[in-house]
C-alpha cells in the first residue's frame, strides 16, 4: 500500500514537473481599473489576443504561455508591489504598465530583479534613466513632438499655440518635449494649462485657451480626459485646430467623445486605420473577439506579447538576461515576424523606432493623411 | 468682462448640479440625521441605469431616463431607507455613516464589475450650440443645465413651503414627536425625503454625465464636492446647500482661470477650512434648529 502511494506521489510529482517544464510564465500588469482603465484594459485585450494566438500556434519554443494578469488600479505604488509579486510568481518577462506614472516607479523593481519589461508608456523619462531591462512597444513622446511641431508650423501655419496637458509623468514628459520643440520652431505658447489625472471638469481649461488668442491647441491628455476636453471644447465652441499626439485621435477617444472628436488632428504611432495589411488583419480579429475596434494601446499590447515570443526564440532559451541583452539594437521586420505588425527597431535605451502617421478624425474614424518615416 | 461672464455661467452650471447633490445631503440630515457618504455614488449610478436601459434593453433615451428615475426612487430612495437607514439608525449616527461609506464602495465596485471600469459616453439632452452674449460665448447646454437644476430646486422649495405635505415634512424635520402628536405621518414624511433625494441624484446624474462621461468612480469627486458645498452653505438649510454648490462651481472656475489650474482642487478645501473657522454653521446656516 505504502509502495503504491509512494509510486503514485512520485508519478504525480513527475507529471507536475513535466507540466511546469512545458509552460513559460509571463505577467501582464495593467490599469484594469481606476483613471487609466480606458488605456490599460484595452492594452490587456491586445495582450490576450496575442497570447491566445501564440498558444494556438505552438507557444514559445514549443512551450505554452501561462500569463498572470494583475490590476494596478492605476496606482503607481500598487503597480510596484504587483511587479514584485509577478516576479516572485516566476514571470520571466513582464508586460505593462501603460501609465508612465506607474511604469517609472515599477520598472525599478524589474530592473533590480533583472527581468525584461515591455511597456506601453510613452513618457520620455522611461528610456532616459539607463534601465537596461525596459523596452517600449511604441516610441516615446520626444520622438513625435518634432513631427507635430513641423505640422503646426508648416502645414497649419500656426504661430500661437496653447497646450493642455496632464499633470502626470506622461503629461509632463510630453509637455516638456513639446515646449522644447515649440521654442526651437518659434511657436509662441500663449496658454499652458495643466490638469489633474481623472479631472472631470474642463470648462475653465477650455475657456482659458479660448481667450488666450491661440491659433491651435496641442492636447496631451490621457483617453478619458481627452474626450472630456473635446466635449467641453465643442460645448464652448472652441473653433481652432485641436492637435494631439497618439491619444487624442485614438479610437477610444473617438468612441468616448463621439461627434466632439470630429476634425481632431493627431500624430499616431499605431493606428488600426493605417494602410498596413497586418494591422488591418489584427483589427479584424480584435474587433470580432472583443466587439470594439483596437486603439494604439491594444496594438501595443499585442506587439509587446509577440516581441517576447520573437525575442525569446531568437535567444533560443528561457533566459531573462539573454532576452534583455538581445533586445538592445534588435530590429524585427514584419514580413518575418508578423506579430510586430510593422517593421520595428529598439535602440540601446529600449526606445523604439518605427514609421508613424498623421491622422484626422473623420466620420468617427481615423483617416490617415500622411505616412512619416521612422526617426 | 466677456471672459468673466463665461466663467460665471459655466461655474453656475456646474455649481447648480453640485447643489442638487448637496441639497440631498441636507434633506437626509434634516429628516433623519443621516449623513450619506454614498451621495456621490447616488449621483453616479442613475447614469448607468440610463445606459443599461439603452444598450441592454434597447430603450430610447427618454424611456431610459424615465426608467432610471423610477429605479432611482426605488433603489436610492425607498430601498436605501428600508434596508440601510432604518436598521442602522437606532445604533446611532456613526454606524450609519460607516454603513453609507460601505454602501458607496459596494455601488462603485458593482458598477465596475457588472458594467465597466471604463468611462462611457453618455448622450446629451440639449443642443450643442453656442450663443454670443455681449461678446461672451455661452453654451446652450450650460444654460439648460442651469435651468433644469434651478427648476428642480425651486420646485422643491415651493413643494416644501406651499403644500400641506411639504409643511408636514418641515414639521417632521423640526420635531418628529410634536409632528406625530399633531397627526403627521412621520414615517411617510421621512420616506418622501428619501424619495426626493433619489430623484435629485438622478437629475444631477443625467445632467452631468454627458460632459463628465459615465464612470464608476465619478462619485468620489462629486460626493466630496457636494459634501463641501453642504457644509460651506449650511448643513441645515436647503438654500445653504444651493449657495454652497453655486459658490464652489464658480470659485473652482475662477481659480482655474485666474489663479492656478494646477492647484484648483485645493481652492474648495481652503474655502471649507475658512468657513469652518469663521462661520462653522455655514454661510446660510443657523447655529441651532433645523428646517427643510
Amino acid at each position: 500500500m505504502l509502495k503504491t502511494l509512494l509510486t503514485g506521489t512520485a508519478l504525480a510529482a513527475g507529471f507536475g514537473l513535466a507540466a511546469q517544464a512545458d509552460t513559460i510564465h509571463i505577467a501582464n500588469i495593467a490599469e484594469l481599473s481606476g483613471a487609466g482603465a480606458a488605456a490599460g484594459s484595452v492594452w490587456a485585450d491586445g495582450v490576450h489576443l496575442a497570447i491566445d494566438e501564440i498558444n494556438e500556434n505552438g507557444g514559445i519554443l514549443g512551450m505554452k504561455v501561462d500569463m498572470a494578469e494583475y490590476d494596478s488600479q492605476t496606482d503607481p505604488l500598487q503597480s510596484r508591489a504587483l511587479v514584485q509579486k509577478a516576479i516572485d510568481g516566476g514571470a520571466f518577462a513582464l508586460l505593462g504598465t501603460v501609465y508612465s506614472s506607474s511604469t517609472v516607479v515599477n520598472m525599478l523593481v524589474a530592473q533590480q530583479n533583472g527581468i525584461p519589461q515591455f511597456t506601453g508608456s510613452e513618457a520620455p523619462s522611461i528610456t532616459s534613466k539607463g534601465n537596461p531591462y525596459i523596452f517600449r512597444t511604441a516610441f516615446g513622446a520626444q520622438k513625435g513632438m518634432p513631427k507635430i511641431g513641423a505640422f503646426l508650423k508648416d502645414t497649419l501655419g500656426v504661430d500661437k499655440v496653447a497646450i493642455a496637458w496632464a499633470n502626470t509623468e506622461y503629461g509632463k514628459g510630453g509637455h516638456d518635449a513639446f515646449t522644447n520643440v515649440a521654442e526651437e520652431m518659434g511657436l509662441d505658447i500663449v496658454a499652458d494649462v495643466p490638469s489633474e489625472q481623472g479631472q472631470a471638469d474642463f470648462s475653465a481649461d477650455v475657456l482659458k485657451i479660448k481667450n488666450a488668442g491661440a491659433e491651435a491647441v496641442f492636447i496631451y491628455l490621457t483617453e478619458e480626459e481627452s474626450a472630456r476636453f473635446l466635449i467641453e471644447a465643442e460645448k464652448q465652441g472652441l473653433d481652432i485646430p485641436r492637435v494631439g499626439d497618439t491619444v487624442l485621435a485614438s479610437q477610444k477617444v473617438i468612441d468616448l467623445a463621439g461627434g466632439a472628436a470630429e476634425g481632431a488632428l493627431g500624430h499616431v504611432g499605431l493606428s488600426a486605420d493605417a494602410p498596413v495589411p497586418l494591422l488591418k488583419e489584427m483589427d479584424a480579429k480584435f474587433t470580432e473577439r472583443f466587439g470594439y475596434r483596437p486603439d494604439h494601446n491594444a496594438i501595443k499590447g499585442y506587439i509587446g506579447a509577440y516581441t517576447i515570443k520573437y525575442g525569446t526564440e531568437i535567444v533560443g532559451e528561457i533566459d531573462s538576461q539573454k532576452l534583455a541583452d538581445a533586445m538592445h539594437g534588435l530590429c524585427l521586420d514584419a514580413e518575418t515576424y508578423p506579430g510586430v505588425l510593422m517593421d520595428i527597431c529598439w535602440d540601446e535605451t529600449g526606445e523604439v523606432s518605427r514609421e508613424s502617421f498623421m491622422v484626422e478624425v473623420k466620420n468617427n474614424a481615423q483617416e490617415i493623411t500622411t505616412i512619416l518615416p521612422p526617426n | 468682462m466677456a471672459e468673466l461672464l463665461q466663467i460665471l455661467v459655466s461655474g453656475l452650471s456646474a455649481g447648480a448640479i453640485y447643489a442638487l447633490a448637496a441639497v440631498g445631503f441636507t434633506l437626509l440630515w434634516q429628516a433623519s440625521q443621516t449623513i450619506n457618504f454614498a451621495q456621490g455614488e447616488f449621483v453616479m449610478l442613475p447614469a448607468f441605469f440610463v445606459l443599461a436601459g439603452m444598450t441592454i434593453f434597447g430603450l430610447p433615451l427618454w424611456a431610459a431616463i424615465l426608467t432610471a428615475m423610477v429605479l432611482s426612487l426605488l433603489i436610492l430612495g425607498a430601498m436605501f431607507k428600508k434596508l440601510i437607514v432604518e436598521p442602522m439608525l437606532p445604533h446611532g449616527t456613526l454606524p450609519l455613516v460607516i454603513a453609507t461609506i460601505a454602501l458607496g464602495l459596494l455601488m462603485k465596485e458593482s458598477v465596475k464589475e457588472f458594467y465597466s471600469a471604463q468611462g462611457q459616453p453618455f448622450p446629451t439632452l440639449f443642443p450643442q450650440h453656442v450663443l454670443d452674449f455681449f461678446g461672451a460665448s455661452i453654451s446652450v447646454q450650460d444654460i439648460c443645465n442651469l435651468i433644469v437644476a434651478f427648476a428642480a430646486i425651486i420646485s422643491l422649495q415651493l413643494f416644501l413651503g406651499r403644500t400641506r405635505t411639504g409643511r408636514a415634512m418641515q414639521a417632521t424635520a423640526q420635531d418628529p414627536r410634536v409632528a406625530e402628536i399633531l397627526g403627521v405621518d412621520v414615517k411617510r414624511m421621512v420616506m418622501y425625503t428619501f424619495l426626493i433625494n433619489g430623484a435629485l441624484a438622478a437629475i444631477a446624474s443625467i445632467l452631468i454625465s454627458p460632459v463628465y462621461l459615465a464612470k464608476f468612480s465619478n462619485g468620489e469627486t462629486l460626493g466630496m464636492i457636494a459634501f463641501i458645498a453642504a457644509i460651506v452653505g449650511g448643513f441645515n438649510q436647503i438654500k445653504g446647500a444651493l449657495v454652497g454648490g453655486l459658490l464652489i462651481g464658480v470659485i473652482d472656475n475662477v481659480a482655474a482661470v485666474y489663479i492656478s489650474a494646477e492647484y484648483r482642487a485645493a481652492i474648495p478645501l481652503i474655502l471649507l477650512i475658512v468657513i469652518i473657522m469663521v462661520r462653522p454653521q455655514g454661510i446660510m446656516g443657523t447655529s441651532e434648529g433645523r428646517t427643510v
